[in-house]
């Protein structure tokens, strides 16, 4: 190798020298990925992309605090939630694409508005970008991360034997994701006027897109065994909120349920109108330039 | 030759180099029939970036040790989990200066339960050896790490978080 001209030394030999992520393979190469006989596979593709994409969205966005967040810690620690979800996405969508006949990129990258199947509470700025601060941020990742810990707990259970160990793996995760939410929940509520003022108003953001997390979808109905029904999680996921919420002296906010489009929400493609300015940020690369690898 | 469990046990974590994939406990099997090897590796976090570089030197150490048949799988169940770290990796991560994790047991059926304050692990520093240690940050500079700090020697250091 020469040093003569800086790109060869970058590109000639082995990629050991290369930073993680380049040449990344499929992220279920090798796994058992048997589908479990008389499973709806159209369902279960469309239950992985669900989920899936509720990780990769919200991984979006915790990526945006990426060099902006309060203190550098923080900064590491939302990076690293970030990367958690990521991982918990290429799985998914990987699992989804073997029925679809898509790789996880196609489903990433050149998939419109409309056929993302996350969740509003996903989507939604919470900031850094106007929608809200590091404590709606807080709030966001509390909501969620209840939510999704007791959803792969029972997710550990199904049938489909990639989505019980993706839960399995997934658990210990989220599981330090809602520590941390819930630790910072407590010490901002339980903090100044102002730490405390500005958590609650975080709550209060949030707040009208929990309804949809516990409202159960035809999908789900159709995989009685492999997926979870999200209404049976709701009494757990209320009372683990009620003991951040009453150790933090917060209120809990009314219930306010966000507008549907004829009924409809993320789970049916119909999404806030923060959805498209996310996608072209996460996506633009990509169709710019078809094939890109970094 | 040396076996292609030898070899395959002896390649370096690339974010712990301290530690062999063997040590580390992510080196799950080594088979090797009829010249081909198949090797199994589990990630330690979903999102772990290190994964396609382990396989990625899982395969060059075995075919410049002469194997060239070499297929590396990925096994997501069961779980990776701290305590697969050998006592070995322990010894070798305290004297690198990273507390390795303590142990936490097999992981129970049901919710799991809320910690509104951080456990107050004993974790001693692996320079002076003090227990009066305190958490900076659950989150350090990789997937698998925390930062804690010292209050006898005023070290800052990393630890090697339970999962």
């Amino acid at each position: 190798m020469s040093f003569d001209n800086a790109y060869e030394s970058l590109l000639g030999g082995e990629d050991a020298h290369w930073a993680f992520g380049t040449g990344f393979s499929e992220a279920l190469s090798g796994v058992d990925r048997e589908f479990p006989a008389g499973v709806d596979r159209e369902a279960l593709a469309a239950y992985c992309l669900m989920l899936g994409d509720d990780a990769l969205i919200y991984s979006q966005r915790l990526s945006e605090w990426c060099s902006r967040a309060p203190e550098l810690e923080e900064d590491i620690a939302l990076a690293n939630i970030a990367l958690d979800l990521l991982g918990q996405a290429r799985m998914l969508l990987t699992r989804a694409g073997e029925v679809l006949g898509r790789d996880e990129d196609a489903l990433a990258y050149l998939r419109d508005e409309r056929e993302f199947r996350n969740v509003h509470l996903a989507e939604i700025d919470c900031g850094p970008g106007p929608g809200g601060d590091f404590a709606t941020t807080i709030a966001r990742l509390l909501v969620f991360s209840s939510w999704r810990l007791a959803l792969f707990s029972r997710l550990r259970g199904s049938a489909d034997p990639v989505l019980a160990a993706v839960a399995e793996k997934g658990l210990k995760e989220l599981a330090y994701h809602r520590d941390h939410a819930a630790q910072w929940t407590v010490r901002l509520g339980d903090g100044t006027d102002e730490s405390h003022r500005r958590m609650q108003a975080g709550l209060d953001r949030v707040w009208p897109f929990v309804d949809e997390l516990f409202a159960t979808h035809a999908v789900e109905t159709a995989l009685a065994g492999v997926a979870v029904d999200p209404a049976s999680l709701r009494s757990e996921v209320d009372g683990v909120l009620e003991a951040v919420l009453s150790a933090s002296g917060l209120t809990r906010p009314q219930d306010t349920r966000a507008a549907r489009v004829a009924g409809m929400a993320g789970r049916d493609g119909v999404h806030t109108e923060a959805m498209g300015y996310l996608l072209a940020e996460m996506q633009h690369l990509h169709r710019s330039l078809p094939g890109a690898v970094w | 030759m040396t076996t292609a469990l030898e070899v395959a046990s002896a390649v370096r974590d690339p974010e712990l180099p301290v530690l062999t994939l063997a040590d580390l406990g992510v080196l799950r099997e080594v088979s090797e029939q009829d010249g081909r090897v198949v090797v199994t590796i589990t990630p330690t976090y979903s999102g772990c970036p290190a994964i396609d570089e382990m396989g990625a030197d899982l395969r060059r150490s075995l075919v410049s040790a002469g194997y060239e048949d070499v297929e590396v799988r990925l096994s997501l169940s069961p779980a990776w989990t701290t305590d697969w770290i050998s006592d070995e990796g322990r010894s070798k991560l305290a004297a690198a200066g990273i507390a390795p994790p303590s142990r936490i047991g097999p992981s129970v059926a049901g919710p799991v339960p809320l910690n509104l304050v951080p456990p107050s692990r004993q974790v001693a520093c692996p320079q002076c050896g003090s227990l009066n240690t305190s958490e900076i940050s659950r989150f350090g500079s990789t997937a698998c790490k925390a930062l804690r700090r010292c209050n006898a020697c005023a070290e800052p250091f990393e630890h090697v978080k339970e999962i």
